[in-house]
């Protein structure tokens, strides 16, 4: 404990001068550290407190350590317990104090009541000196083994600090393989918690080091352990229950029904009310439904519900963590809640954070059957005395009139704003009714009648300035008065301070002499000696090319100031898709708040136990060499598939109640639907014989023991794979992090091969005309680097591949990832002749 | 996994401070509070509960006026810090009986012997009253509860109706009582936010009631209680689309969704809508839910703007109580945005009007309108006549409004969703605690545009 600083102290209180104070009572306590008088124990009670407010309030009481520990040899608890407060603030900075109370610590240790077991044995593993951790090892060991959960508790924690003080220590006594098995085995539910936390972080930072911890760490995702400890969930706090739900997200299934039986045993998690329980449990849902288009929309349809009642319950902090995961929903499938869009509706008292996401979620539902009910609910924001809300709900109204096809409402209430007269609302409808008319020019008619209306003199803001100035300069034949407009512009040139503007007016005053010479002349001339003589270098530059472009050829000019222009159909969107899905993949972390992936906000040491490498995350971005990259494309298929199936959707949904079962509707005989827990339980116990008796965790230690299972020798030649197969980034990551390496080779590449190399995107190309698709690729010569895969022809089968290509030595290190291992061997065998044939015509 | 806790006053200062892994900078506490109190250079915005400096992440929760925070470096869910968060309050709060800055400083050794078993390493390890009653040794040190604010939505209790035991909700649940033997009682709370738009018109344009059934036992020995809701309640509306005019018969309570807590067992809910638990100590909800479905507003809001001559204006603002005249709502309080141009405002308020009281507040140009009480079945108005320092170009009521009301009506419900009976299974016949069955309504957001 840091002792905090107390700058500001509230007066009651006399501030103790130290020194004095300090002396007095190490005398007190050196008289009642021999005393057995009746009562001594209430006295030393109140003198401990003293200590440690002194402590607290940051004064050095370390002088008074021999007496504490001293007094401290008494049974009574309170009295050990303030004293090992005293002594785990000290022994850091202190490292000979810590010394003189490990003798006492360690006696404590065996002591007959399990609570000051327990208490000594955090308190020793908390002194944190390194130089002591040879102390640590037989408390800890005796500590695991001791008969009251309290203690073992206290020690599984224990050897995680052990670890963390000296990671070498505690491998060596091999407290790792001890904690796998208390995990397995024993009876406490919070030992076994704490096990799992301590093997996570464990063997997460040994991994990078040993081969064996990366196998023990995928062991923990393995069948068995998963099993075991999902049949166990309703013994765990809710804390635990949140651990436990995490490793399951991180856990493949080998087949649907699986898939089922886990969502069916989960299914009453998504009543609890701890908020962070029923995230969790959605986050498993979501990543195992994943590949399977029907049920994650069931899967959204079934936690809708629990997740507004969760933004409607508790704390307004608890449900803005809660909003921002309804947000990310809401994104990723807005038709989906298109109904709901009530629910999104600001409230006067909400702070701005919430609002912000409620106005993107407005927006994002909107559609034909609710834009008018939205948009004359954004409209009543829109005089809001929150400004920046007034702003973005403004900003909505406009995104919202880019994304639908019927316009013609909105585009009467943006009229609207700009008729309101107040300055910042004038200034947002300016830039909406610009890019509205660059989507659709057809409304310029009604748009320019109303802009023209507007004095210039009222647009304060840069981008609703640069906004009228792109008006008048593209429509300048049909606003009367824009010629002259424009030239008290110029005639205000040194005024203007926002060089974006200048920039503007140069290029719309060229256009607007372009459509009316005789009327614009005299401010062109004005503009462009203004803008020559400007200080800012772009807008010198531009005004000089102009200038000179004129001089060469006036219809040159035209056609590079004013060609004919396209209506935009898209607008580019702020975040890239990949960094959508990957926050996705992140479901239930700060990621979803901050809309940002963690490699973006955390360091690597701290990304968690499962966290891909982000090298996948960067290749990708070299990825987008390749224009024929799947990725996008899936990304778009997806929604496709989606929007199909909404009108489906609608039919079923009525008979989707709160515990109705997960179907697969498209194979109804291989989904087996289990209506009540008990059947789930038996069913997930039974063939895996993962129950609770000491026997059946035998078994599962031998299970974990087994590591890589071998690779058959026989390949099959037969294999056929998908020529369309399709795999999204988020998918291929969350494949990847979980199948283990089922081969890896080295062979040598073609001349050619090499030679065509230069160009990586031929390969590609030449790959997928193999149905072996690439998802990510990068590199520069001579080491590429590239991420495949590719699916059997008749089932969802996947195969990963990381291939690493050396130019200058020819060869390729390729390592294979297959749902079916026993058919690895094959599809290795596919994949080397295919890049064997890569460069020869 | 967190890496430090700690808990702010108002002004920033450290009451109590825990550093669980050492990984975060010792001076966080500071960088955290400047960040939150300078959020934005306007100070028009508040800090959102989650952020990052440098690669560490603060989270806070605000309770009491106190802040609770805690760090960490990890990329953690969110949901389970905030939760935790709350949880350590009022677990802080079950052993101290009242939770302030003066009752966390004379007990800050306790509070540090709780911090050390909830939380170890930064794992959590149990937020359980029941559970941390056998790990934790010192005794509360109880601070005078008459004259502080007490905490929570059970505070709303202690004022109005004398029947309220008000003592209860701030006494401490492992602390003794002077005379020794503790009161056996148990407290079931039921407590509505309401958040009613209304439409220009009077029309409602959304609805929404958030309820939870909060409990408090003080029983011995933990016995089994089963409580029985409305018979005829319902969960779940076939689809989440709002439908004002299809509520079907009077007396079925058809709720959006709820969630229950860990402890309650839905054995017969479905067959009787009775929910059955063993209490664990210390204050908890049995039960969250949520309703669309239509109900009778206790409100009416009528708001009138008229231009009064020459840079002049008069508003005239009616509420109307449509509850049954045996209920009274207390600390009713009535806002409105007036028009940036407003200079000044003289009020009027009907002749008699007692506990009323008005105020212009001139920083953000707001009329207040605060009243005592207000008896079911009546109505008040209250005549503004407002002056402004400049023309007006556009429409008053652009400039002005929305109308919002907050408000607090015990012993009503606007669900109708009602507690039938609390049964306490115990062994003797003679054994009657006390139970204590407590409605309460307050306004979440209470609109009305103009």
């Amino acid at each position: 404990m840091a002792p905090p600083a107390q700058s500001q102290r509230s007066p009651s209180r006399p501030q103790p001068s130290g020194k004095s104070e300090v002396s007095d009572l190490k005398l007190q306590l050196r008289q009642l550290a021999g005393s057995r008088a009746p009562g001594v124990d209430d006295s030393k009670r109140e003198l401990f407190k003293k200590v440690i407010s002194y402590m607290t309030i940051g004064i050095d009481v370390s002088s008074l350590f021999g007496e504490m520990v001293m007094c401290s040899a008494t049974s009574d608890i309170v009295l050990k317990k303030m004293c090992y407060l005293y002594v785990g603030n000290y022994a850091k900075v202190n490292p000979d104090l810590a010394l003189l109370t490990i003798n006492f610590l360690q006696r404590d240790c065996h002591d007959e009541d399990p609570m000051i077991r327990g208490l000594a044995l955090r308190s020793l593993c908390s002194l944190r000196v390194a130089n002591l951790v040879e102390y640590l090892v037989g408390p800890l060991g005796s500590g695991l083994k001791d008969s009251n959960s309290y203690v073992r508790m206290v020690a599984v924690i224990g050897v995680l600090k052990l670890y963390h003080i000296s990671a070498s220590t505690c491998v060596d006594a091999d407290f790792p393989s001890i904690l796998k098995h208390l995990m397995l085995n024993d009876s406490d539910t919070q030992v076994v918690a704490n096990c799992l936390s301590a093997l996570q972080e464990i063997w997460s930072a040994e991994a990078s080091t040993s081969e064996e911890a990366t196998r023990e760490r995928e062991t923990l995702i393995s069948k068995p352990v998963i099993y075991y400890l999902l049949n166990r969930i309703k013994e765990f706090n809710e804390w635990a229950q949140c651990l436990v739900l995490e490793l399951v997200t991180k856990y493949v299934p080998s087949d649907s029904s699986e898939i089922f039986d886990i969502m069916n045993l989960l299914e009453d998690r998504l009543q609890h009310a701890n908020g962070a329980v029923v995230l969790a449990t959605i986050k498993v849902f979501l990543h195992l439904t994943l590949s399977m288009t029907d049920v994650h929309q069931q899967v959204y349809e079934r936690i809708k519900a629990p997740l507004l009642t969760l933004v409607s319950s508790g704390s307004p902090e608890q449900s803005y963590a809660v909003l921002s995961h309804l947000h990310l929903l809401v994104m990723r499938a807005p038709y989906i809640f298109s109904s709901d869009y009530k629910h999104f509706y600001c409230q006067y008292n909400e702070p701005s954070y919430v609002k912000r996401l409620k106005l993107e979620m407005l927006t994002a539902v909107a559609n034909d059957s609710n834009t008018y009910e939205i948009v004359t609910e954004l409209c009543e924001y829109a005089a809001n005395v929150d400004i920046p809300i007034a702003r973005e709900s403004i900003r909505a109204v406009g995104k919202i009139a880019l994304q639908q096809y019927d316009v013609n409402a909105i585009v009467d209430r943006l009229l609207q704003f700009l008729e309101m007269e107040k300055d910042y609302v004038t200034a947002e409808a300016l830039v909406l009714v610009k890019d509205l008319l660059r989507k659709y020019p057809q409304w310029s008619h009604d748009c320019i009648a109303v802009v023209g209306n507007i004095s210039s003199k009222n647009v304060q803001e840069p981008k609703a300035k640069a906004a009228l100035l792109w008006m008048l300069g593209e429509y300048s034949q049909d606003m009367q008065d824009a010629p002259y407009i424009l030239e008290s512009l110029v005639e205000n040139w040194d005024e203007e301070h926002s060089a974006e503007v200048r920039l503007h007016l140069l290029t719309a005053v060229m256009k607007c002499f372009f459509k009316r010479p005789p009327e614009t002349q005299n401010a062109l001339g004005a503009a462009l000696a203004a803008g020559i003589a400007d200080f800012h270098q772009d807008v010198h530059d531009r005004a000089l090319f102009y200038y000179r472009i004129l001089q060469y050829n006036v219809s040159v000019a035209e056609r590079v100031v004013n060609p004919p222009k396209q209506a935009v159909s898209v607008f580019a969107d702020t975040q890239s898709s990949e960094i959508k899905d990957r926050i996705f993949d992140e479901f239930n972390s700060l990621s979803v708040v901050y809309q940002k992936p963690s490699y973006m906000f955390t360091d690597k040491e701290h990304r968690g136990p499962f966290e891909f490498s982000d090298e996948l995350g960067n290749l990708s971005i070299g990825g987008e060499l390749a224009d024929d990259v799947v990725s996008a494309q899936r990304v778009e298929e997806n929604d496709k598939d989606l929007l199909l199936t909404t009108s489906e959707k609608e039919e079923t949904r009525g008979s989707s109640s709160n515990d109705s079962a997960y179907t697969a509707p498209y194979d109804s005989s291989s989904a087996s639907v289990f209506a009540s827990q008990t059947q789930i339980e038996s069913a997930i116990s039974n063939p895996t014989a993962a129950g609770h008796s000491p026997q059946a965790s035998l078994a599962i230690d031998d299970l974990l023991g087994l590591g890589i299972p071998s690779v058959p020798a026989a390949p099959s030649p037969q294999l056929k794979l998908n020529t369309k197969a399709a795999l999204d980034p988020s998918t291929f990551q969350h494949k990847w992090r979980q199948l283990p390496v089922a081969l890896s080779q080295e062979f040598l590449l073609s001349p050619q091969g090499v030679a065509a190399l230069t160009a990586p995107q031929a390969l590609l190309r030449h790959m997928q005309s193999h149905s072996i698709h690439c998802i990510a690729s990068g590199g520069q010569s001579p080491n590429f680097k590239f991420f495949f895969f590719a699916q059997k022809a008749e089932e969802s089968s996947n195969y990963l591949v990381e291939c690493i290509i050396n130019t200058s030595t020819a060869k390729a290190q390729i390592k294979v990832k297959a749902d079916d291992q026993s058919t690895s061997q094959a599809f290795s065998t596919l994949f080397q002749s295919a890049l064997s044939k890569f460069g020869i015509p | 996994m967190i890496s430090q806790f700690f808990v702010l006053s108002q002004r920033g200062d450290n009451i109590v401070f825990r550093d669980y892994r050492g990984e975060v900078v010792k001076g966080s506490a500071e960088i955290f509070f400047r960040k939150v109190k300078f959020w934005k250079e306007d100070g028009q915005e508040e800090a959102p509960p989650v952020f990052n400096v440098d690669g560490v992440n603060y989270f806070h929760v605000k309770v009491v006026g106190l802040l609770f925070v805690a760090t960490t470096r990890v990329n953690v869910s969110p949901s389970l810090v905030l939760e935790l968060l709350q949880r350590v309050a009022r677990v802080i709060k079950d052993y101290l009986g009242v939770l302030s800055e003066d009752s966390l400083r004379k007990n800050f050794v306790l509070v540090y012997e709780l911090l050390d078993e909830v939380i170890d390493f930064g794992y959590v390890q149990t937020t359980s009253t029941e559970v941390l009653k056998s790990y934790v040794f010192n005794e509360p040190i109880v601070v005078d509860a008459a004259r502080l604010q007490p905490l929570g939505p059970a505070a709303i209790f202690m004022q109005g109706t004398k029947r309220m035991p008000g003592t209860a909700v701030t006494k401490s649940v492992v602390a003794n009582e002077p005379g020794g033997r503790k009161r056996e009682e148990i407290f079931v709370d039921i407590i509505e936010k309401i958040s009613v738009t209304f439409s220009s018109s009077g029309y409602i344009l959304t609805s929404e009631i958030d309820g939870t059934i909060q409990m408090k036992s003080f029983l011995t020995g933990n016995p089994e209680i089963r409580l029985a809701l409305n018979e005829d309640l319902s969960i779940g509306r076939g689809g989440s689309v709002y439908d004002y005019r299809s509520s079907s018969g009077a007396g079925v309570v058809i709720l959006d969704d709820c969630n229950f807590h860990e402890s309650v067992r839905l054995d017969s809910f479905d067959m009787d809508r009775t929910l059955a638990l063993v209490p664990p100590d210390g204050e908890f909800p049995v039960m969250n839910y949520r309703m669309t479905q239509e109900f009778k507003p206790p409100f009416r809001i009528s708001c009138l703007i008229e231009e009064a001559g020459h840079l002049k204006a008069e508003v005239i603002l009616k509420v109307h109580a449509e509850f049954p005249s045996n209920i009274t709502a207390n600390t009713i309080v009535v806002q409105m945005p007036l028009p940036k141009y407003t200079a000044r405002a003289s009020f009027e308020l009907e002749p008699g009007a007692i506990g009323q009281r008005t105020d212009f507040k001139e920083v953000n140009k707001k009329l207040e309108w605060g009243l005592k009480k207000i008896v079911g079945g009546s109505e008040h108005s209250l005549r503004a006549k407002l002056t402004f320092s400049q023309e007006s170009h556009a429409n008053i009521t652009k400039e002005a409004g929305p109308v919002s009301m907050t408000f607090t009506i015990p012993m009503y419900n606007a669900s109708r969703l009602q507690v039938k009976y609390l049964q306490i299974a115990k062994k003797s016949s003679s054994y009657n605690p006390y139970r204590w069955v407590r409605y309460v309504t307050q306004a979440n957001s209470y609109v009305a545009r103009i």
